[in-house]
């Protein structure tokens, strides 16, 4: 009869790396639910497409690489990676896009870096920004909010256009983005960027129908969304609170600096906070232990140059929104952030501290 | 800024870094009371059970031991005694299984008890103030307490710390989750463990007393303050609960805001910390004299029927405690020494509890999943973090854990793995389960191992320089010993003894030979001018054209000795044309002239011969028959030259054919020595016999091999005409031998070292005496000795050599000897064709040459006896040669 010999410490907390996944998962709900309220089906369909596409992938991946299936395909990762990925493209792209996507994301940044834990970049985000750069006309026909369209969408309506790229009734992506005065209707950071390029002060463009009565009908609320699962992550100690704290607040500065500087030509903190991916980003990929920093210290140097990027990109950038390469951009940082940010062992530098 | 004090009065204490809180566990034991010792069955005592070395055990097998007697003896302070537990006899000392988590096994004392229990004889001292440190300290060592919080340092080595000491810290932190040992230690023995803080007071006189104990163990709290309240320099710091709070460092770091810098001892930060346990040992061993023999352990884990503290017996097995608490896990048995968090499982349950054990767990399975019933979780770490923030020694383990993976044993030293007091938060807090601790401690094992080869890496590379050196000083002490031998000998040669005689006149002899050799050449034009008296200046001249020739000669044989097989070819090839030449005016009135140019020849070809042999040192005596072949020729070529020029064309044809072909077995049997035998040529040569001359003429560029067998064959043949000549060829032929003779004998004297009673017998009267005139005139100039000293040893090999060979000489007959001294006059021809050759590229040489041969002709012309010619000649060489050898120039003897 055996006794075990097992290593110390023999008790654990009874985490686990699957349950941590899940509720980030979960924690994207609320968001989900303002995008699904906001702007239909679109987003839904495309995070169930996403989500298969990963599995498959990453199921056969797995088995190339000769690894065990269950636990690494169960753990979460590819599911959340999927997710986030479906959260971040617009509600009407095309099918393919959607697969291209998460098949990029899995198979390339993730296991071609050798699975989780080892991808230098977070997926869903680096697979955005192939997309965009990919396929920019798609990637760009955001769906106004329903309640401005002329035409009701409903779901076999928008399954049709993400398939076909009409509705049954024949009316193209396109269409449903014009206005009902005549003209396409973009995201509210788009809207803003164009008007101030075009001259107009930002309260100007702060009346265009897109933006509504605070920043942006359906983008607050989304945002609002993710702010709470993030929150909810926050208080389950799911994610540490020192990366999104130092991204919104440096957002926050870099926007207040800038609004201060030149009110006409600069939005408001707040609507940089509440517009765009910026709660998304802060709770839900900036947060990506794998990719990003590990030290309380290197955490918060990592967001705050996330925040300080998003913020110069959207300002200066080409792109509308800058999340995805503001993220792309701190996970290259990343390891060099934490190889200077390393803590002081315990007894070691003592001198230096006192 | 407030001080330590202060701010522990207020409750205000530091953090350390990460800490965790895994669920408590306490309450299964924390409110029973200690239950009394039990004796077991058997007891097994490992010698060695803390930090240090074991003792020297002091019973055998079968003694008779009374309670706390001890077993083993200490004499230095890091070993440490063990005593009897209780009375009973020694039945074995042999190799058990220890309390580690290795599972290795050391070297135990098993203990029957008799149940008596019978105490040896003990010294109460109720007073422990009356007695000096010293003696303080000698009792605790003597009870063998080491420290009881786990990691089992000497306490006396502690405590006996001369620095001065600020704060001295109880450590009642006790953070694992089950343990309660020292809170029940409290609970009810306040009095004795205050005793030992007292005594421990006594021993550093610390400013301050400091109480670490977690806020979780309220009725100990109570007990302490009310116990303390009395004495103002002791605080009770109830600090906040947190694992690992009870490290040591994060102790200090709690209570003090103090940093033990890595790899210092806390008491350089006049720090000392004891457990509590080791108070209330300290207080037993001082003031009843009762040595560490038993203590406190929690028996614990929801395994157990009636989990709770008990007393134990040091070398109780842990069955026996489990099975006193009704443990009713039968199918997995899984016993953790220690706490869940530091603890580690046990092979069985006969492993004996120790003075450091202060639990023993026994989880169930829905407590602590074993991984061998669960199977590992191990999921890939997924850099959360989480782990860094737990770490109490703010080690990076994520990072820790990728290099331990990886064997990056540089990136874990830079990344402070040494620093990892394995606790276990990280692991215990790593989402993806990686048994990280696990991770570290092979790392550091490894590391470990790495250190010691590379410590005998280094070892060995000192020995091996330590070697190379050695040798070296060898070569060089050898070099300066060969130094000193041949300065001795030098001195040794010039002191005038007859051994120094012996020795010089070798060394003496070696050089006449080579010096007469030198001079052979122009000893031969030498003669004849000599002769004619008057004639010094066209003798001079004809010096000079020699000179001249040999130089030519010798730049010709250094190509040579470049372009090695091709050379004799060639030289072949011209002195075959040359040998036309000479053949084509057989009995014309230039014989005479062809004789002198045969001369000059035959310094050539000497020349020649002996670059080749300075090329050929090395070789063995194969190469050095050749030589000595040569050394024959050269020394006959005296005669040889007149004789050839008094000899009837046809033969002087022949012979100068036979030149060409032995120039060219010398060349070739120089250039491969070691090829060259005798016999197929001798094969050869009778094949070819007949056809001789007349293959020759036909073949202008026939096979060497071939061309040295008609060489052979025609020497032969010359050799069978020889008797028909001239009486006075006859005689010039002798004289020539005796030369030859004479300078065999030298030679061969100077090898062997004044044995040559044969050649001695054999030569004339007038060689005897030149010898001996030689072996009487020593080298004076020692100068010049020295210098012909680095030569010695291969000159005299070559010696040794020719001595063997000429010792067989005298027994050739005088047609062999003949033979040779034709060869050696044909290579001369030879040699003059060439140097004819050379002669006409400059007017001056050929002037010079053309007076040579006048006077040639005319001492031919004017000699009367050839004999006496040659005779002299031979005198002169003579002369010259001990001339040379005496390096004296102006000494010429008039012959
Ligand atoms: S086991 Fe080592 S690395 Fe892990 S938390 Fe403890 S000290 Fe840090
Ligand atoms: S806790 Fe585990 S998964 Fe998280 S960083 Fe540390 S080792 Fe990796």
């Amino acid at each position: 009869m055996a006794f075990w010999i097992a290593s110390s410490p023999h008790n654990h907390e009874q985490s686990e790396t699957s349950g941590l996944m899940r509720l980030v998962i979960y924690a994207t709900i609320p968001g989900i639910f303002a995008q699904w309220y906001f702007f239909g089906w679109g987003n839904l369909i495309h995070i169930s497409m996403a989500i298969i596409t990963a599995l498959v992938a990453e199921f056969s991946i797995l088995s190339l690489r000769g690894k065990k299936i269950r636990p690494q395909l169960l753990d979460g990762s590819a599911i959340l990676t999927a997710v986030l990925l479906g959260i971040s493209l617009p509600a009407l792209a095309p099918w393919w896009v959607t697969i291209i996507g998460s098949l990029f994301a899995i198979v390339i940044v993730k296991q071609l870096y050798g699975g989780l834990g080892h991808n230098p970049f977070n997926p869903a985000m680096a697979a955005y920004v192939m997309l965009l750069i990919s396929f920019p006309v798609q990637m760009t026909q955001w769906q106004p909010p329903l309640s401005l369209l002329a035409i009701d969408l409903q779901f076999s309506d928008t399954l049709s256009l993400i398939f076909s790229g009409y509705t049954p009734q024949g009316y193209s992506v396109e269409q449903i983005r014009t206005h009902v005065d005549g003209f396409t209707m973009a995201t509210p950071l788009d809207t803003v960027k164009t008007n101030i390029t075009l001259g107009l002060t930002v309260v100007e463009s702060m009346e265009s129908p897109v933006i509504g009565k605070h920043f942006g009908i359906g983008w607050e609320w989304m945002n609002v969304g993710f702010l709470l699962g993030g929150l909810f992550l926050l208080t389950k100690k799911a994610i540490h609170w020192t990366t999104p704290l130092s991204f919104l607040s440096s957002l926050f500065i870099c926007s207040f600096i800038a609004f201060i500087l030149s009110p006409d030509s600069s939005a408001s903190t707040m609507f940089h906070w509440f517009t765009g991916a910026t709660m998304l980003g802060a709770f839900f990929i900036l947060t990506d232990p794998v990719s990003g920093a590990t030290s309380v210290k290197g955490r918060l140097v990592f967001g705050a140059l996330a925040g300080l990027l998003v913020y110069l990109i959207r300002k200066f950038g080409g792109y509308p929104d800058a999340v995805a390469f503001a993220v792309l951009l701190c996970n290259m940082a990343a390891p060099l952030i934490d190889q200077y940010t390393r803590p002081r062992t315990y007894g070691h530098n003592v001198g230096v501290k006192k | 800024m407030e001080s330590v004090i202060e701010r522990i009065h207020k409750g205000h204490f530091s953090h350390f870094h990460g800490g965790i809180h895994p669920p408590e566990q306490k309450f299964l034991t924390c409110t029973k009371p200690i239950a009394s010792a039990q004796i077991p069955e058997q007891l097994t005592i490992p010698v060695r059970q803390h930090i240090g070395q074991a003792g020297d055990i002091i019973v055998a097998v079968g003694d008779k031991v009374l309670k706390g007697q001890a077993l083993s003896a200490s004499d230095s302070p890091m070993q440490l005694p063990v005593h009897a537990p209780t009375s009973g006899t020694i039945s074995a000392i042999k190799a058990s299984v220890i309390p580690h988590p290795s599972g290795l096994s050391e070297t135990c004392i098993i203990m029957k008890p008799d149940g008596e229990d019978t105490w040896c004889k003990r010294k109460i001292c109720p007073d422990y103030e009356l007695l000096s440190k010293g003696q303080i300290l000698e009792k605790i060592a003597n009870a063998g307490i080491a420290g009881m919080g786990g990691a089992g340092f000497p306490t006396q080595v502690k405590v006996g710390t001369l620095a001065k000491i600020e704060y001295l810290i109880i450590n009642a932190a006790e953070c694992e989750p089950y343990i309660t040992a020292d809170d029940l230690l409290i609970q009810e023995h306040s009095p004795t463990v205050l005793d030992g803080i007292k005594i421990l007071d006594h021993l550093l006189a610390p400013k301050n007393i400091l109480i670490g104990i977690e806020d979780n163990k309220s009725k100990a709290i109570d007990t302490l303050k009310k116990a303390t309240a009395d004495i103002e320099h002791i605080h009770v710091c109830v600090i906040p609960t947190k694992y690992p709070s009870g490290g040591e460092k994060q102790l200090i770091k709690i209570l003090t805001d103090q940093e033990v810098p890595s790899g210092v001892l806390p008491s350089s930060l006049g720090i000392v910390m004891q457990n509590v346990a080791t108070c209330f040992a300290i207080a037993d061993a001082v003031i009843n004299d009762t040595p560490l023999i038993k203590r406190v352990v929690t028996v614990s884990g929801q395994a157990l029927e009636k989990p709770q503290n008990t007393w134990a017996l040091i070398g109780t097995p842990v069955g026996f405690l489990t099975q006193n608490c009704g443990y009713k896990n039968k199918q997995h048995k899984h016993l953790i020494m220690g706490g869940p968090m530091m603890g580690f499982s046990l092979s069985n349950d006969q492993i004996p509890v120790i003075k450091s054990t202060n639990c023993i767990l026994a989880p169930s399975e829905e407590e602590i999943a074993s991984p061998y019933s669960t199977g590992t979780k191990e999921v890939e770490c997924i850099r959360c973090g989480q782990c860094a923030d737990v770490c109490p020694a703010q080690l990076l383990p994520q990072e820790l854990q990728w290099s331990a993976k990886a064997k990056d044993q540089q990136q874990l030293t830079n990344l402070n793995l040494f620093d990892c007091i394995e606790c276990g938060a990280c692991a215990y807090v790593c989402p993806s389960q990686i048994p990280l601790v696990h991770y570290y401690r092979v790392g550091k094992a490894e590391i470990r191992q790495q250190k010691l080869l590379d410590i005998k890496a280094e070892k060995a590379k000192v020995r091996f320089e330590a070697r190379k050196k050695r040798l070296e000083r060898e070569k060089i002490a050898r070099a300066e010993k060969h130094k000193k031998a041949a300065e001795a000998r030098k001195a040794r040669m010039n002191s005038g003894t007859s051994e120094a005689k012996t020795e010089k006149s070798a060394v003496a002899a070696a050089l006449a030979r080579v010096k007469a050799k030198k001079a052979q050449s122009s000893t031969d034009k030498n003669a004849s001018p000599q002769e004619s008296g008057n004639e010094q200046v066209s003798d001079q001249k004809s010096q000079v054209a020699n000179a001249i020739a040999r130089a030519k000669a010798k730049k010709l044989a250094q190509k040579a000795q470049l372009t090695d097989v091709q050379t004799p070819k060639n030289d072949s090839d011209t002195t075959k044309v040359d040998t036309k030449e000479a053949s084509a005016k057989p009995k014309s009135e230039n014989a005479p002239v062809t004789d002198k140019k045969a001369k000059v020849a035959a310094a050539i070809a000497k020349a020649k011969a002996k670059k080749l042999q300075q090329a050929k040192k090395t070789d063995d005596s194969v190469a050095k028959l050749p030589e000595t072949k040569t050394d024959n020729d050269v020394n006959a070529a005296l005669t040889d030259v007149k004789e050839t020029a008094a000899s009837p064309a046809q033969d002087k044809k022949s012979k100068v054919a036979a030149a060409v072909a032995k120039a060219k077995q010398k060349a070739k049997a120089k250039a491969d020595a070691k090829a060259k035998t005798d016999n197929p040529v001798e094969l050869t040569a009778k094949s070819q016999a007949k056809s001789a001359t007349a293959k020759k003429e036909a073949s202008p560029t026939p096979v060497e091999v071939i061309e040295v067998v008609e060489v052979v064959e025609e020497s032969d043949s010359i050799s069978a005409e020889l008797p028909k000549q001239s009486a006075a060829e006859l005689k010039k032929a002798k004289i020539a031998a005796t030369v030859a003779k004479a300078k065999q004998k030298a030679k061969a004297k100077a090898a062997t070292k004044n044995k040559t009673e044969k050649p001695t017998d054999l030569s004339s009267d007038e060689t005897d005496d030149s010898i001996s005139k030689k072996q009487e005139k020593p080298t004076s100039n020692n100068d010049n000795s020295a210098n012909k000293e680095l030569t010695a040893p291969v000159t005299k090999n070559s010696i040794k050599a020719k001595a063997a060979k000429l010792t067989k000489a005298p027994k050739q007959s005088a047609e062999e000897l003949k033979k040779a001294k034709i060869a050696a006059a044909v290579s001369k021809a030879k040699a003059n064709a060439k140097a004819k050759k050379l002669a006409k590229q400059s007017q001056t040489e050929s002037n010079s040459e053309n007076s040579e041969q006048k006077d040639d002709a005319k001492a031919n012309e004017a000699s009367a006896s050839e004999i006496k010619k040659a005779r002299i000649a031979a005198a002169v060489a003579k002369a010259k040669a001990k001339k040379l050898a005496a390096d004296a120039t102006k000494s010429q003897t008039s012959e």
